[in-house]
């Protein structure tokens, strides 16, 4: 499943880069992109663990970026 | 502005003058310490509150944590005036990034804010009288009857059953002239309707629409990202911590052998001020971001910003003939004999022809076409016709029909399609009807060669002379002619071998062939689905000259992405340079840090606004 996700506070170009890559790490993950200039994040993953990986995604953009907030 | 950047204009004031009240009183009097903590304070609190959170949670090569530290460390070494303006350079230099980049952003989602938000859509009530109501696109069935007023947008594709009126497509095909419309004609989605009520019959669900399909696709160009972005990308995440290791080695190996440990500190410090990256993390996406977006204004989509990047290195551009290059109808090039005799007989005798050539004779004879001057009409299946007009015989056809009547003529030398016309036994003379040229065809291809495209080719299933005349009248380097569709895709085969090739074509019959060159460019793409899958760059109308601009906006932007690199890693190792040598001091950091990146975002701005 392929979904895209509006983002909130997104305030740094690096920030993001570093979000996509520990994103990517993530298990299950087929595919993402965190775009800084578009503020939204593009999510491929596995369809019975989406809710569990979206939530894991959103932790480790806080990591990064504590405002950072992905919008459901 | 946002809430956000409000609040940090404000502290960025309030510590600016705290900063001036620092230099008034001096920075070597405690009032003078005082305020310049102060300004230091105001604008740096919440920095040095997210680096000490971001040691806990061991992301050290934070640029906020290494602002910290070099501000930090500024104070340990007694500079007051430096460590408040380091610190409020680097927060004006957040909110200029923050406010620049959000204007771009603001402009580019505007110049493709064609999505429509409602349909009007007639329905029968249960009474069974008709009724108007308003609801989403996506409620709208095919076949169901919409009512567009003027000023409205049109939001699903369809015909016009009723009323007549301009429409405006400036926003899908960047072609600001509207075009009229009446019963019968198809409108798009996404265009405005501007002057006249229009009922038009549904032939597209909004998710198949061409404005879906548009929008989808613009959506989607912002995720492929090009090979220097990623290089960008990896650069960053080696640049930052050999910086600071080296910024850590330069404040505790050279003090072991010449002592002054402060000196050594403070150089260090210069090192830990430019160690971060922003100005190429944020300008090389924010280039890219402003062509891809400027080019879509023109009715130029580019699938990607890896497409922009292969697109400025092609040196060869492929057309194929038909269709691209010429219009692919049919018209009157040139008339042997009487011109205007010769087509008010040609245009009587096929007055009730549907055949293209009998529209494009019509479509050239000036004069009106009275129906009771024609007689008896004998059509000759393969060759032509033989027509009685004013009570005399004529014979309109090719040359077989010439000797069969016993006509006397002589060959037409031209290329393209011969209308021989003769009276009784007496040829009068013949019409040349040929595929039209695109008016802007021979500029696009000066413009091409003018931006430094080495080879242009020409590719046709037509016959040679036919081409070559084509080739000529154009101005094409090469011409390839007679060839199959699978022949096109060995000729593009051979060419990639020797250089970076761009094909051109519009999308019927060339899918495979867009598909196999390095840049597919499909052009005239509004309607058709294959060719907006298989191309990478899609010219919403059908002028070659667009596949030109895309060409010079792709060199453009790839030109302000490298002179921003350029720029960027220069100013910040000579400022390395000379921070280790001591020339540099804390000041010139700062412009290396906030100043590049100011200038970097500007340039990367210009993007968008290439002609």
């Amino acid at each position: 499943m392929r979904k895209v996700y509006k983002l909130e506070d997104l305030d740094c170009a690096n920030c993001a880069a570093k979000m996509q890559a520990a994103i990517a790490k993530i298990d299950g993950v087929n595919e993402v992109s965190v775009n800084y200039m578009t503020q939204k994040l593009t999510l491929d993953a596995d369809d019975a663990r989406f809710e569990e990986i979206l939530k894991l995604a959103q932790k480790a953009m806080n990591k990064v970026e504590p405002d950072c907030r992905i919008i459901k | 502005m946002t809430r956000k950047q409000k609040k940090n204009l404000t502290r960025l004031i309030i510590s600016g003058v705290f900063m001036a009240l620092g230099w008034v009183f001096g920075a070597e009097k405690l009032i003078g310490i005082a305020a310049f903590l102060a300004a230091y304070l105001v604008i740096g609190y919440d920095v040095l509150f997210s680096a000490f959170r971001n040691i806990l949670r061991g992301q050290v090569f934070d640029e906020k944590f290494l602002m910290a530290i070099a501000t930090v460390g500024a104070l340990a070494i007694r500079e007051w005036p430096e460590a408040a303006a380091v610190m409020f350079f680097f927060q004006l230099g957040e909110l200029f990034e923050s406010i620049a980049v959000g204007k771009s952003r603001k402009s580019i989602a505007a110049l493709m804010d064609i999505r429509p938000d409602h349909a009007v859509v007639i329905r029968k009530d249960e009474n069974g009288s008709e009724t108007e109501e308003t609801v989403s696109p996506e409620e709208v069935e095919i076949g169901e009857i919409i009512i567009i007023r003027p000023g409205e947008r049109i939001p699903l594709d369809g015909e016009i059953i009723e009323g007549h009126t301009a429409v405006n497509t400036a926003a899908l095909t960047g072609e600001s002239l509207p075009a009229d419309k009446a019963v019968g004609d198809k409108v798009l989605s996404g265009s405005v309707n501007i002057s006249g009520l229009i009922r038009i019959k549904t032939e597209s669900r909004y998710e198949e629409s061409t404005v879906a399909r548009i929008l989808e696709l613009v959506e989607n160009s912002q995720e492929k990202k090009a090979k220097i972005e990623s290089f960008i990308t990896r650069f960053a995440r080696y640049y930052t911590p050999v910086v600071v290791i080296s910024a850590a080695v330069l404040a505790l190996i050279p003090p072991l052998f010449f002592g002054s440990w402060m000196e050594w500190l403070e150089r260090a410090l210069v090192f830990l001020v430019v160690s971060c990256p922003c100005a190429l993390v944020v300008s090389v996406p924010l280039s890219f971001f402003g062509g891809i977006g400027g080019a879509s204004k023109k009715g130029i989509l580019i699938k990607g910003a890896n497409y922009l990047e292969m697109l400025s290195r092609v040196d060869t551009v492929v057309f194929d003939k038909t269709g691209t290059l010429t219009k692919g109808s049919f018209a009157v090039s040139h008339v042997a004999g009487d011109r205007d005799k010769l087509l008010e007989i040609a245009a009587h005798a096929e007055a009730y022809s549907t055949h293209p050539i009998a529209e494009s004779i019509r479509k050239a004879y000036d004069g009106e076409i009275i129906r009771e001057k024609i007689g008896e009409v004998q059509e000759i299946a393969g060759h032509g016709l033989s027509a009685v007009i004013d009570g005399k015989l004529y014979h309109v056809g090719n040359a077989k029909l010439m000797e069969k009547v016993g006509a006397a003529f002589d060959m037409a030398e031209e290329s393209g399609s011969i209308v021989y016309v003769a009276e009784e036994k007496n040829c009068l003379g013949y019409i040349v009807i040929r595929d039209e040229i695109k008016e802007d065809a021979a500029n696009t291809i000066k413009q091409l060669a003018s931006i430094g495209i080495k080879k242009t080719v020409m590719l046709t299933g037509d016959n040679q002379k036919t081409a070559e005349e084509v080739a000529k009248e154009v101005g094409v380097d090469e011409v390839m002619a007679e060839l199959l569709p699978a022949d096109k895709v060995g000729k593009v085969e051979e060419l990639l071998e020797k250089g970076c090739v761009a094909f051109v074509g519009d999308g019927i019959n060339d899918a495979p062939v867009l598909t196999r060159a390095d840049i597919g460019i499909a052009m005239g793409a509004l309607g058709s689905d294959a060719a907006i899958e298989s191309a990478d760059v899609v010219l919403m109308d059908d002028k070659p000259a667009n596949a030109a601009t895309a060409i010079r906006i792709a060199k453009k932007t790839m030109r302000i992405v490298r002179e921003n690199i350029v720029f960027a890693l220069a100013v910040k190792a000579v400022i390395l340079i000379l921070g280790a040598m001591g020339v540099a001091n804390m000041w010139i950091a700062v412009f290396g840090d906030v100043g590049v990146l100011v200038i970097a975002i500007m340039n990367a701005m210009r993007a968008m606004f290439i002609k």
